[in-house]
Parts: C-alpha cells; sequence; structure tokens
C-alpha cells in the first residue's frame, strides 16, 4: 500500500495542491465543493473519480469545461457507483495480468453522488458494490433533496422541511416522513467501514477519508452538505450552518467498523438546540407559527432519542 | 475559449485537464501546471460578485481556516502562509470573512467596485467587546 499522506494541523493540510478547479458552477458558498476538497486534499494517490447527475456533476462539468484533475467519469443519475465499481475491477483484473504500466501506483476510487442518486435512485446500484466487495468509496454529498432539478423531496429530506413536492403551507406542515438512516443500511452490507462527516468538521472528515482509503473493501460515507439554495441561507453561512448540524446533534459524527461497531467520533461541548438549526434556515421557517410549533418540540425528542440510541449502540459495541 | 454549438459535440467526450504529462499532480502547485483550455482554471467568475473579499495581512494568524473552507479553491495558500485571493475564481461567497477567527479580522467584504487601498484604510479597529 501507498504511503498515508501526513496531515498533522491545518497548516500542514493547507500545503496540499488541489486537484479540483473553480470557476466551476456550484452556488456561491455551495458545501459540495468544500467536502470534495477535503476529500481529494487527504491523499496524494492516483484519483479515479465519478459523479453522479447532480449539482456536483453539472456544475463542474460544464462542455467544454472540467474542474477535475485527475481522471473523472459521468454516465448517468444512478451509476456513478457502478461507473466507478467497472473501473475498480478492470484494474484488479489488469494488475492480476501483470498488464499494467506503473502498477505500484495505487488509485483511490471514489464516487461522488447526491442524497437523491444515493438514497433513492441509484440505491440498488450502491447496495451491489457494496455487496460485491469493490476496493472503492461512496461518498454523499446529502444537501437532503434534489438540488439541480430545484428541490424536490428525497427520502433524505426530513421532517417538516418544505420542498417543492412537499410544500409547507395552511394545512400541510412539508415533508410528512422520517430520513432515510442510509449509514445503518449501508453497515448492514457487513462492510469495512461506514461513517457520517460533515465539512466544518476537517479533522473529522480527513481521518474518516484516510481511513476509508486504507482498508480493504468498500466504504461509504454520507456528507453533511448544507445547501444555500434549498436550505435557504445566506451563502456566508454554509459552515456556521454546519456547526448547528453537528453540534445540535442532528448530523452526528460517528463510524461502523465492519458494520458492527460504532464509534462517535465527535461529542459537541455544547449540545446547541435543534431549534436554534432549524431557525437558521428557510426550509423550516413555517415551523415557527403556531399551528406547527409542537413540531420543534417533537424534532427535539428525535435527535434525542437517536443520541442516546448511539450512545447505547458505541457502548455496547455493536 | 471557442464555444460548441449543441450539435456540434462529440459523444462521449472526453476532456483533458493539462497539455502534456504531469506524473505528480498532487506535487505540482497550480502555478506549475499546464492546464489545458478544458480546465476551468482557464475560465473565470468574477463576474458573479457584487461584493468582494479584500485581505489585511496584517492581523492575519495563517490559521488556514479560509483555505480549507473556501468552496472555490480561491484563497491561495503557499508554505503554510495565506498569500491572497484567487480573483478569478473567488464568487463572493463570504465564507472566508466568517470563518476569519482574529479581532478585527484579516478578511472583509467590500463592494465590488471598492478600491483595494481605500478598503483597507477603512479597516475597523480591534472589538473590545469580545
Ligand atoms: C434517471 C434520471 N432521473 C432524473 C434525472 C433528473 N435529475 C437530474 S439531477 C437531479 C437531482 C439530483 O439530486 P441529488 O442526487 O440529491 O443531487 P444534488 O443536486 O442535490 O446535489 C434529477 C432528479 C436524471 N438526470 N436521470
Ligand atoms: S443548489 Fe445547493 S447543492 Fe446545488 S450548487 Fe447550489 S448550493 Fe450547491
Ligand atoms: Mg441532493
Amino acid at each position: 500500500m501507498s504511503e498515508m499522506k501526513k496531515i498533522k494541523n491545518l497548516k500542514e493540510f493547507s500545503t496540499s495542491a488541489d486537484r479540483f478547479e473553480g470557476a466551476n458552477l456550484l452556488c456561491p458558498g455551495c458545501a459540495h465543493s468544500i467536502i470534495v476538497r477535503e476529500v481529494l486534499n487527504a491523499t496524494n494517490d492516483d484519483l479515479v473519480l465519478s459523479a453522479s447527475t447532480g449539482c456536483l456533476e453539472v456544475c463542474t462539468a460544464v462542455y467544454p469545461y472540467t474542474s477535475w484533475d485527475a481522471s473523472w467519469i459521468h454516465i448517468g443519475f444512478e451509476n456513478g457507483s457502478t461507473a466507478v465499481a467497472g473501473a475498480e475491477a478492470m484494474y484488479k483484473a489488469l494488475k492480476t495480468k501483470g498488464r499494467l504500466k506503473q502498477p505500484d501506483r495505487n488509485p483511490k476510487f471514489v464516487s461522488f453522488a447526491g442524497d437523491g442518486a444515493s438514497y433513492d435512485i441509484g440505491f440498488q446500484w450502491i447496495s451491489g458494490c457494496m455487496e460485491r466487495g469493490h476496493n472503492m468509496m461512496h461518498i454523499v454529498l446529502d444537501n437532503e433533496v434534489y438540488a439541480n432539478t430545484g428541490g424536490q423531496r428525497s427520502s433524505s429530506t426530513p421532517i417538516g422541511a418544505s420542498a417543492t413536492t412537499s410544500p409547507a403551507g395552511r394545512i400541510s406542515y412539508g415533508e410528512k416522513r422520517n430520513k432515510k438512516d442510509m449509514v445503518s443500511i449501508m453497515a448492514s452490507h457487513h462492510i469495512p467501514y461506514s461513517a457520517q462527516v460533515s465539512p466544518n468538521k476537517w479533522k473529522d472528515m480527513v481521518k474518516k477519508i484516510q481511513h476509508g482509503f486504507a482498508v480493504d473493501g468498500p466504504v461509504f460515507i454520507n456528507a453533511a452538505s448544507p445547501c444555500t439554495t434549498e436550505w435557504k441561507f445566506d451563502p456566508k453561512d454554509t459552515m456556521t450552518i454546519a456547526d448547528l448540524a453537528t453540534d445540535s446533534l442532528v448530523f452526528p459524527l460517528y463510524e461502523i467498523i465492519d458494520g458492527r461497531e460504532l464509534n462517535i467520533t465527535y461529542r459537541p461541548k455544547n449540545i446547541v438546540p435543534v431549534e436554534d438549526y432549524l431557525a437558521a434556515q428557510g426550509r423550516f421557517k413555517h415551523l415557527f407559527k403556531d399551528q406547527y410549533k409542537y413540531l420543534i418540540k417533537e424534532w427535539q425528542e428525535r435527535i434525542d432519542d437517536n443520541w442516546a440510541y448511539l450512545q447505547r449502540r458505541e457502548e455496547a459495541k455493536v | 475559449m471557442a464555444k460548441k454549438g449543441w450539435d456540434e459535440f462529440e459523444i462521449g467526450a472526453m476532456l483533458r485537464s493539462f497539455d502534456g504529462k504531469i506524473d505528480d499532480i498532487a506535487g505540482t502547485r497550480q502555478e506549475d501546471r499546464d492546464y489545458s483550455e478544458n480546465s476551468s482554471y482557464t475560465a473565470s467568475v468574477a463576474d458573479w460578485r457584487l461584493i468582494k473579499p479584500v485581505f489585511n495581512k496584517d492581523y492575519c494568524i495563517d490559521c488556514q481556516f479560509c483555505w480549507v473552507y473556501c468552496p472555490d479553491v480561491s484563497i491561495i495558500s503557499r508554505d503554510k502562509k495565506m498569500i491572497g485571493i484567487d480573483m478569478d475564481h473567488c464568487k463572493g461567497c463570504g465564507i472566508c470573512v466568517e470563518v476569519c477567527p482574529t479581532n478585527p479580522k484579516s478578511l472583509l467584504m467590500f463592494p465590488e467596485q471598492e478600491e483595494e487601498e481605500a478598503a483597507i484604510a477603512s479597516w475597523p479597529a480591534k472589538n473590545e467587546e469580545k
């Protein structure tokens, strides 16, 4: 295996030579590219990447431009994961046959996809990749909505969020279904590593990505990706929203080893009320009307309950 | 570069980011790379901005928060030092100003047309309340 890149602190991290370029067409303040930079800069190895249809893909490959300084492929919405799995299978085959020109370069195989592409439309493709044991990483840029087509709900959209297909109004508080627990579903494939990350905790992110690159077999990463356009907050506040997400435990940071051992990787010193997280985003604005206020209490209970559940699992090592 | 019409696209287009060969991209800084005209590095989004960040190096402690959280690879850090902003690729989102921990801040947003010297001259003093 190639040597792991040493990243002790942020100063050292900042000596990375980015392999993702600006003048892409993502919205100002979009978290997708912050996540991508942290992931790509976690290694010096060659990269074989894919992106499923969605904001990241559409905005970084606007013909005749590409924003990627690595092998990068796009096919469709559902099959970014299998595109990378195919490349990885070919790499393994050529290596076994001794036909690689540079057999020691150890490329990393990563597929990026939105929550729509992962939780819904590419679900079975990702499941197949995890089950077949490819040496690859699938990373979800989880903005809890189909952002690129104008904000339709996905199975990652949380209760009470207003989306264009589940709009809040006089008789509805917006999305009614609970967010799918994708990390657990993927961990249940007994893959060596699955984790939830958030771009504001760059060190936790880098540690998990490096761990994911080091293990043999499929890795699943769910990355919280605050979306200025669909979550409705000012572009300058992306990291503030990410801080509220991790510190209110709406996006708890943890990892699951071999589908069996859960570790919490970040415990906020001061846990922020979920209400503060909701209040900072326009998509939850209606929850503060008298009619829907009870949902804020339900939100807090749900998050408390989930945090207690994660702690129980950690303690019991399951 | 000259844009192609929608009916002139090649099926299964392949774009090369660089002209010629780079063996160690992760070890080659942007200024030493041979970008092709297909890399978005050769394009600009400067005209997206209404407000722009101005960098005042007098207060900067080189913490690199702005570097890691910039969505547009527009904070130029070399040898662990923040040396400036890439104004061709900055979209003016303002995240760098939000995450800057110094007092006063080392980065502030100004109207796009403001001259840099005037911006620096109007820099606020240390906020004692913090
Ligand atoms: C099979 C298929 N269905 C629908 C679409 C239309 N489509 C393009 S992008 C997109 C939304 C992507 O949402 P998500 O995966 O969450 O990524 P995001 O844009 O939010 O980052 C949709 C529905 C498509 N391209 N292909
Ligand atoms: S709509 Fe959201 S996810 Fe898409 S580019 Fe804009 S901020 Fe990013
Ligand atoms: Mg999405």
